[in-house]
């Protein structure tokens, strides 16, 4: 179903090409937003729920009379969400008061636009671009023209600070994730997300799925290159620096509350979504199942492809409730000194690789 | 060390500055005023009394009448000796040197003991209330204060006076 | 080409925020994310014990001591209780010795507990956090079991204890023990040897030892800098005299001696050694009678005594002067985060932002204690 697809069904019905776009995006926009807020309200109670059981606790239950969370807290989230709109909207009397209300948006539309180009299905796919890798790094960095401006428009230490960090990590990072992601596009000779996802089927050595993950060293080196760097670029925890609670209070987002928050909120599980897509269609074999030709096709595709999406996620947090977070320059160091030119090293390995046996 | 061998290096040392009082406890000894800081750089400096670390400082008020009396409680991490000198200060002009930069935490301690009782610590850089607001008026911990009736615009209640203990 | 001027900043670390555990305010001067001072700003919570102390009765100052060191309230009992027998020169039985140590060491255990779990915290790690509460609230329920309260216990009386420990005591915390000493080794292993945690702490904030006895500071910061200073094994005061336990001191395992994460190392060490206290007064406590030796009227001696005594944050001192009557002439207590804080402009000038946080939280000070 993507954006190409509708347009052709317009295409035939009549000649009205303006209102066929429009259509077409308005037709396929609407439930993309309806999977990046799902996304956001499962992400966040999965999140409070592993939280608790790694911390031994048992996370928000909804006990006692009523039903004020839902049996096991189904319902917090929900109630989150109505609390978060409800709240009252401050803008703080001193913030650049344009600048403050255009930041949230500026993010949401990153992560929106991002989301659009994630093949989550053979067919389930907004829009197949020829360049999908490219298009989904290139859009993935308009987040940080968003959180910059929520720190300098607040006008507050805390969110200037988070912001600056914010945007030299993203920036450092994305070099990383980008040099990695590099090695699946050469291995495969393109950068249209279905393509690349074809090359991954069949086996190697009869058992292993041909992930590109396995198919070489270098691929898999790259693979947790890629990872780490995805979590450094939705500023997670050990990477959290942007927003580290114990020292900036909330780092760039100190100020916002009620829905401009959850915008935030919103547009960082879908930033968790959107890269984790990207590494499972890059390096695991995107919506292939990990038997390879066993419950392969159709709408197993999707189920693949979001439990891969989900186990990521799963990894995700279950680093930011393990590890400590790391200092502005050690996370520096990690990026330019070690990540990089291994990355590097990467790409050159998989050329000599591919001349020789591919 | 004990405090009759101490006693003794700083009678040598400065003849006089030891006045004799019988109230003391075990490890006091009460010192005049007026050398303490040569008095203080003898006690930390010298090898064989070596002061190094500065315990505490109280500041007593002795009543109505008395003087205020700033004490200090030194201690050896080396030789592992303790000793406690007492300094006596007028009350109408309370002031003594500051021992602020032999011992580091002497900064502090000086300025509580300057914020609850008025005592001038001299030479101190730095000597400012510490737990009280900037502008608070009065030294607290004195027997005589009398607490200020509004502060920026509160009213600050008086506690009635009971009818003694017992 | 010009030269470019870089202006510092001036950044207010609180008085709200999630990492001065409790209200502190350090005025920190930055050039971006390195500090160059730090003037930390007290008194926020400054609740006159002092000069309260001076109009209650001297039991009644007991409840006040509680609210100084509310982390670990039995040790400031214990220190203002052994103060003031001393002053009046009383011979508790030894039933109330032991009651007292093993209270001492249970909550200095709950304190550490609290201290390196928020240390945690502080440089991002939650779960460990969560963990160590959950065992110190194990202790928390045994203090409340045996007197009622869960924080602020007010159970040390001059002359005895509030209440005797319950029949079963021993057992509960002899199982305790046993769940307990094991789950060090999870600490150790979820924070402790975690990498990120040694590149956040070790070598940063060094304090060396001559600098930590001028500034005062005392108890595990003391002994993170490599100085062998307990008031349990030098001045020993109580039982104490009696326990077979080490003294750990820092040793720079990771970086350099005297950094965070010897401070933080030496406290994890020091719980270790306070089960094996703890062990040792189960197996020998006595029976007797906990309230023979309190006096029915406290009327001290004229006179005047300091004494110190180790409480989880180091040498907590009570100086107590009596004019004869009932209430106190002066109190004075020396609180060891006081000074513990007073060091922090010392060791985290150059240091990041971050650090700064990193070593205000290896300090472990607790502001109650601090602003009195």
């Amino acid at each position: 179903m993507t954006v190409d697809m509708l347009m052709d069904w317009f295409a035939a019905i009549g000649d009205f090409p303006v209102l066929a776009f429009i259509l077409a995006v308005t037709i396929s926009g609407i439930p993309l937003f309806l999977v990046m807020a799902l996304n956001a309200m499962v992400a966040v109670y999965v999140e409070r729920k592993v939280s608790a059981f790694m911390m031994d606790r048992i996370g928000p239950m909804g006990q006692g009379p009523g039903l004020h969370a839902g049996k096991w807290g189904l319902l917090q989230t929900a109630a989150d969400a109505v609390k978060l709109l409800v709240k009252e909207d401050t803008v703080p009397e001193s913030s650049d008061k344009i600048l403050f209300k255009m930041a949230p948006f500026i993010i949401f539309i990153g992560a929106f636009i991002g989301l659009a180009a994630v093949p989550f299905s053979q067919t389930l796919q907004v829009v197949d671009f020829n360049v999908g890798v490219f298009y989904i790094i290139a859009v993935g960095s308009i987040g940080v023209i968003g959180i910059v401006m929520a720190g300098w428009a607040s006008n507050n230490k805390w969110s200037l600070y988070g912001a600056m960090r914010s945007a030299a990590q993203i920036i450092s990072y994305e070099i990383p994730a980008g040099l990695s992601i590099i090695v699946p596009i050469m291995m495969a000779g393109t950068m249209n997300l279905q393509e690349l996802i074809h090359y991954q089927s069949g086996s190697v050595w009869g058992i292993l799925p041909n992930w590109i993950i396995f198919n070489n060293p270098f691929s898999f080196l790259a693979f947790f290159i890629f990872f780490i760097s995805a979590i450094a670029e939705t500023n997670r925890t050990p990477f959290d620096i942007p927003e580290a609670e114990s020292e900036l209070v909330a780092g760039w987002m100190t100020e916002y509350s009620g829905f401009r928050w959850a915008i935030f909120f919103l547009s960082e599980y879908a930033n968790m979504l959107i890269v984790s897509g990207l590494a499972v269609a890059g390096f695991l074999g995107g919506w292939r199942s990990p038997i390879p030709g066993l419950f392969d096709s159709g709408a197993w595709g999707l189920f693949w492809f979001m439990g891969k999406v989900a186990s990521l996620i799963f990894i995700m947090m279950w680093f930011r409730w393990t590890f400590p977070r790391l200092r502005v320059d050690q996370l520096m160091h990690v990026c330019w000194k070690v990540f990089i030119p291994i990355a590097m090293l990467n790409i050159f390995g998989v050329g000599i690789w591919k001349l020789i046996f591919g | 060390m004990t405090l009759t061998e101490i006693k003794t290096a700083i009678e040598k040392q400065f003849p006089g500055s030891v006045l004799e009082n019988e109230d003391l406890g075990e490890h006091q000894v009460e010192l005049k005023g007026d050398q303490w800081l040569e008095l203080a750089t003898f006690l930390k400096t010298d090898p064989t009394l070596c002061f190094d670390q500065l315990e505490c400082i109280t500041g007593v008020d002795t009543g109505e009448e008395g003087p205020l009396q700033s004490r200090y409680n030194l201690h050896s991490m080396e030789h592992r000796h303790k000793i406690e000198v007492i300094i006596s200060h007028d009350r109408e002009n309370p002031k003594v040197a500051s021992i602020e930069q032999l011992w580091h935490i002497g900064d502090w301690f000086e300025r509580e003991t300057y914020d609850m009782f008025g005592i001038v610590y001299e030479g101190h850089r730095d000597l400012r209330r510490i737990l009280c607001p900037d502008d608070w008026e009065g030294w607290p911990l004195r027997k005589d204060y009398e607490g200020q009736e509004n502060y920026h615009g509160i009213i600050v209640p008086k506690i009635k006076e009971e009818e003694g203990w017992e | 080409m010009g030269v470019v001027h870089g202006d510092q900043m001036i950044l207010n670390i609180g008085p709200q925020h999630p990492s001065t555990h409790g209200v502190l305010r350090l005025e920190v001067k930055t050039d971006g994310e390195i500090v160059s001072e730090v003037k930390p700003h007290i008194g926020y919570l400054h609740r006159c014990f002092e000069k309260h102390s001076e109009n209650v009765t001297y039991e009644q100052v007991i409840p006040f001591t509680d609210r100084c060191d509310y982390l670990a309230a039995m040790n400031s009992n214990f220190g203002y209780v052994v103060a003031m027998e001393e002053l009046m020169e009383i011979k508790v039985p030894e039933r109330v010795d032991f009651i007292r140590v093993i209270m001492g060491e249970l909550n200095r255990i709950a304190s550490h507990l609290l201290a390196l779990g928020v240390y945690g915290l502080d440089v991002g790690a939650f779960t460990p956090f969560l963990y160590m509460l959950r065992d110190r609230e194990r202790i928390l329920d045994m203090f409340e079991y045996t007197c009622g309260a869960r924080l602020l216990y007010n159970y040390m009386w001059v002359g005895g204890v509030s209440h005797d420990l319950p029949k079963d005591f021993v057992k509960i915390c002899g199982d305790f023990l046993d769940y307990f000493e094991p789950q060090i080794s999870e600490y150790n292993e979820l924070l402790t040897y975690n990498k990120i945690f040694i590149e956040r702490t070790a070598d940063v904030g060094v304090l060396p030892a001559d600098v930590a006895v001028s500034f005062g500071v005392t108890g595990p910061n003391l002994r993170g800098s490599g100085v062998k200073w307990d008031v349990r094994k030098d001045e020993p005061y109580s039982i104490y005299d009696r326990f077979d336990f080490d003294v750990p001191t820092g040793t720079g395992e990771f970086g350099t001696v005297g950094d965070c994460f010897d401070r933080y190392w030496v406290r994890m060490l020091e719980v270790k050694e306070s089960v094996k206290i703890l062990r040792q007064a189960l197996k020998d406590i006595p029976d007797g009678d906990v309230h023979q030796a309190i006096p029915k009227k406290i009327r001290p001696p004229k006179g005047s005594v300091y004494r110190r005594t180790e409480s989880p944050r180091g040498d907590l001192g009570y100086y107590i002067i009596s004019d004869g009557t009932p209430v106190a002439s002066r109190v004075k207590m020396r609180s060891p985060a006081f000074t513990a804080l007073s060091v922090l402009d010392e060791i985290s000038r150059g240091w990041m932002i971050s650090d700064v946080i990193a070593i205000l939280g290896s300090l472990d000070i607790v502001l109650g204690e601090i602003d009195r």
